[in-house]
């Protein structure tokens, strides 16, 4: 049956799991029932062990889910560790929920599909070789890929039921309070694990840094935690964030980058108190630092920054041009190390962030978001999952949440290397077009032609080289050629849910 | 007809294609590309028509493609036929 | 000469396919690829070639074409000139240019590729580099050797060295150059180039040259980096003041021409020749800057 941005989902999948297909990117007022949690009761004065494995043997059973973040990134050695010990013990027949799966995750898990520890995972995305692997038909479950609002929300409505979360933290006290901001592995906020920790049957906590009792800020608490493992390390500091976050150079990022300031400038939201979200690329860096000198000329100052925070972002908060910074997450040390400085780097978790059936998500709030794509297609839908090969490469991430602002402006360049960027039909649709509302390319401005309003504003700005994303397809076409057909077999390999749960996209297994 | 001498052209570097042609008989394509699944048959139309009009039917070719665009990839073919008849500055200016 | 605009002209390595590629999305009013210095030896057929092709598929919205080929007297000179005049380039770069004679043996070697491969004679246009003191000493009857010049360029770096100097941040070292080469160009009606500023991390002192190049009169400046075109545009943007003088000197002008009058007069003066070249100019670069729309109305922020 096709959706309402034409994708073909696959009747039985709609049948055998009780799937609703995406209808509208408008959430509306729902009533919804949340679950809660089992609790082991303890009233002890100890929850130290030392071995895993024994929290693994008396936890973990065949068919169970387990969970675990991504706040260490590349750095992560939690996750290795844990799965080793579980594809040892012959455990079978898990459902792996992580908040993500970075490439240090790869060959454990495509490991552990292999040996049948893992049928079925849920995740932001994945990448690499796990992509690759999952795309030619390595699991047979297909993979469910969820936004960290959807994730949160699934969490909270009990489609996800995490029956053990093992959470790495820098540092944590022997009850288990915990926060993500002190120790050698530090990485700021916990956003994404909060959930884990707030709603798992079995909450086990590793750390490499054992604290005084008790230990504050406490973003875990005691309450929510079984048992605290004490290992040698956590993470590589080194890669858990990167370093000082380099200003791009490249012209053609920074050229996209100052279109995308003149788009914010001169829409109707940037006014006294706006807020906006920016991704973690070199372009989106770059958004910054023009944003930065526009705020200055005009005098105005953004209420919050939101999402998941630079070091750019938090020099904006340092120099009084944003009020807030609402943070999910670090991507570099600049910002990870001034969350326990400022206390106008407000911790928040993914519920608060960006769940759609919430009392009131932040990303609700938000004025502009400036998101990117691996392809947008001429009804302005993203894709940021697959690769024009049609390969699993990419993350959801928060891209569907922050689509909600009121102006969500893609950018991307018109193509790279032979690979176009605009295209008549995305392999995958991720964030439906009714969500996009501006593109911004090195060649071009398009505005989503439902947005008649922001059409009229930028008409008379001169010099914003506005035209219609038809153009911009059949110019990158013109460059890079016409590519051929990517062949699929009729299998389904993932599930993209919208952020409501209903299913936006369905990927196949690839072709050899 | 054949090649006078081994040649390469093009380089390594995003958007290029390097191009190595030595001695073979019929056009044998081995290419290697980051978009072969998308562009694959099209980059070695390119190349079999560029060496065809310069009067090559046999030579082995590798083509390492970094994601180059059609004229990329017919510039460092000619620029190889051009080394590999060892034409380089008596261009042939029928075919350009 | 065609009037038009030439703050920036853009350097582009022949022989890098994806500068190559991009050299258009930048908004650079002239695109200089180079076959001569930025290319090695052993690749000026690979580079000559890319460049042809590029020219012949790819997309430079508005932008004047221009080749740098290698000097006269390289093996390289001859198949440059004929690649580039089949693939109708707008421009050829001399480097390197000590008299008429050379601009007159460029120009002849242009007319045969013409001729060959049956374009009209007199398509193609030229423009000199001036890099030795023998050049500057020169400066007026290079610029006047042809019909076909649209320009003179100072490059700094070789004309320093045969001064037995080097550059210096206030660029006195190149005053007399800078100003024959402009007063050259403008004596035969032809554009003036400033010379490169290539150290990219220096923004004020690239500022500071560009401001005192335009005070003098440059139409422009070569530029090797892409991130420079905005900073060369801003200053080359007409005051508010200077755009509101053109405009009247334009309503002037129309005034005149509603009444048949020859004579173009503004409250009550007549209006010379030289003043209605000036607002013209600042009316191109006011549209250029986005200041005033396509009618001439100013924009009001």
């Amino acid at each position: 049956m096709k959706n309402n941005v034409g994708r073909e989902i696959p009747d039985e999948i709609l049948n055998e799991k009780g799937y609703k297909t995406f209808k509208s990117v408008d959430i509306g007022n729902p009533e919804k029932q949340r679950v809660a949690p089992k609790v082991s009761v303890s009233t002890g004065d100890n929850k130290v062990v030392d071995s895993i494995e024994d929290v693994v043997k008396n936890n973990v059973k065949d068919g169970m889910t387990i969970s675990f973040h991504h706040h260490f990134r590349e750095g992560d050695f939690v996750f290795n560790k844990v799965m080793d010990i579980i594809i040892n013990l012959g455990i079978k027949d898990l459902t792996l929920a992580p908040s993500s799966l970075t490439n240090v995750m790869n060959d454990k898990v495509v490991e552990a599909i292999k040996a049948g520890t893992i049928t079925n995972i849920t995740s932001s995305g994945m990448r690499g070789s796990l992509g690759e692997a999952v795309s030619h038909g390595l699991l047979k479950n297909p993979v469910i890929f969820r936004s960290h609002g959807n994730r949160a929300r699934s969490i909270e409505e009990g489609e996800i039921k995490i029956d053990v979360a093992f959470l790495g933290v820098p540092n944590a006290d022997r009850l288990g309070n915990a926060n993500g901001m002190n120790g050698d592995a530090a990485f700021g906020s916990l956003g994404y694990a909060l959930m884990d920790a707030n709603y798992a049957n079995k909450v086990v906590l590793l750390t490499d840094n054992l604290v005084d009792y008790p230990n504050t800020p406490a973003s875990i608490k005691q309450t929510q935690v079984d048992y605290v493992v004490k290992v040698d390390q956590v993470g590589d500091p080194d890669r858990i964030g990167t370093g000082a976050t380099r200003f791009t150079k490249n012209p053609k990022d920074l050229k996209i980058a100052k279109m995308v300031n003149d788009v914010i400038i001169h829409s109707p939201y940037f006014k006294q108190g706006f807020s906006f979200q920016t991704g973690s690329g070199g372009a989106a860096l770059a958004v910054a630092r023009f944003l930065r000198q526009s705020m200055i000329d005009n005098d105005i100052k953004a209420s919050f920054a939101l999402g998941g925070i630079t070091k750019p972002i938090v020099d904006l908060l340092e120099e009084g041009l944003v009020n807030k910074v609402m943070d999910v997450q670090d991507f570099d040390k600049g910002a990870a190390g001034s969350m326990k400085s400022n206390k106008n780097q407000q911790e928040i978790d993914a519920s608060w962030y960006a769940d759609p059936d919430n009392k009131g998500a932040m990303v609700d709030q938000l004025d502009v978001s400036i998101l990117s794509a691996l392809e947008i297609d001429t009804d302005f839908n993203v894709n940021v999952m697959t690769g024009s090969n049609g390969v699993i490469r990419g993350a959801v991430g928060g891209h569907q949440d922050a689509a909600t602002s009121k102006m969500t402006i893609i950018s991307a360049p018109l193509t790279r290397g032979r690979i176009a960027t605009v295209v008549p039909k995305v392999s995958t649709v991720v964030t439906p077009g009714d969500s996009i509302d501006v593109l911004v390319t090195e060649v071009g401005i398009a505005v989503n032609p439902k947005r008649k309003d922001l059409v009229e504003a930028f008409k008379q700005v001169p010099g914003l080289p506005l035209v219609s994303i038809d153009e911009l397809q059949k110019r990158a076409e013109k460059i890079v050629g016409k590519p051929e057909e990517i062949q699929y077999t009729d299998r389904t390999v993932a599930l993209v849910e919208y952020r409501d749960g209903t299913l936006v996209d369905a990927i196949k297994e690839i072709k050899d | 007809m054949g090649i006078k001498e081994t040649a390469l052209a093009g380089t390594l570097e995003s958007s290029d294609i390097q191009i190595t042609l030595s001695e073979g008989s019929g056009i044998n394509i081995d290419l290697d590309s980051s978009v072969e699944a998308l562009y694959g048959d099209q980059i070695k139309k390119v190349i079999t028509d560029t060496l065809n009009k310069y009067g090559i039917t046999d030579a082995k070719v590798k083509a390492v493609d970094k994601g180059a665009l059609d004229c990329v990839v017919k510039a460092r073919t000619m620029a190889v036929a051009q080394r590999a008849l060892g034409t380089t500055e008596e261009p042939n200016w029928e075919v350009l | 000469m065609e009037e038009r605009l030439r703050r920036t002209m853009m350097f582009v390595p022949g022989n890098n396919s994806g500068m190559v590629k991009d050299a258009g999305v930048y908004g650079a009013d002239s695109i200089m690829f180079d076959l001569e210095d930025s290319v090695s030896m052993d690749q000026k057929d690979a580079a000559r070639i890319l460049v042809y092709e590029a020219l012949q598929t790819q997309d430079y919205g508005n932008a004047e074409l221009v080749v740098r080929v290698n000097g006269i007297d390289s093996p390289f000179f001859r198949s440059d000139v004929f690649a580039m005049v089949k693939a109708g380039i707008q421009v050829i770069r001399l480097p390197k240019v000590e008299s008429a004679q050379m601009m007159k043996d460029l120009v002849s070697t242009i007319e045969e590729a013409e001729k060959k491969f049956g374009i009209k004679v007199g398509t193609t246009h030229v423009m000199a580099a001036i890099e030795s003191a023998r050049g500057v000493m020169k400066c007026l009857e290079i610029a006047e050797s042809s019909d076909r010049m649209i320009g003179l360029a100072l490059s700094a770096e070789d004309y320093t060295t045969d001064m037995k100097t080097h550059r210096y941040p206030d660029g006195a070292e190149l005053e007399f150059a800078r100003n024959m080469i402009l007063h050259a160009s403008r004596a035969a009606g032809i554009a003036a180039f400033d010379t490169v500023f290539t150290n990219m991390n220096d923004i004020e002192g690239f500022n500071h040259e560009t401001e005192h190049i335009h005070q003098l009169g440059f139409d422009g400046k070569s530029l090797v980096n892409p991130r420079q075109i905005d900073l060369v545009n801003k200053v080359f943007e007409p005051t508010k003041k200077e755009i509101e003088n053109a405009l009247d000197v334009e309503a002037a002008i129309e005034e005149a021409q509603a009444k048949g009058s020859g004579v173009i007069s503004m409250n009550g003066q007549m209006v010379d020749r030289p003043v209605v070249l000036r607002a013209q100019r600042v009316i191109r670069l006011a549209k250029a800057s986005h200041l005033i729309n396509e009618e001439g109305e100013y924009i009001e922020e």
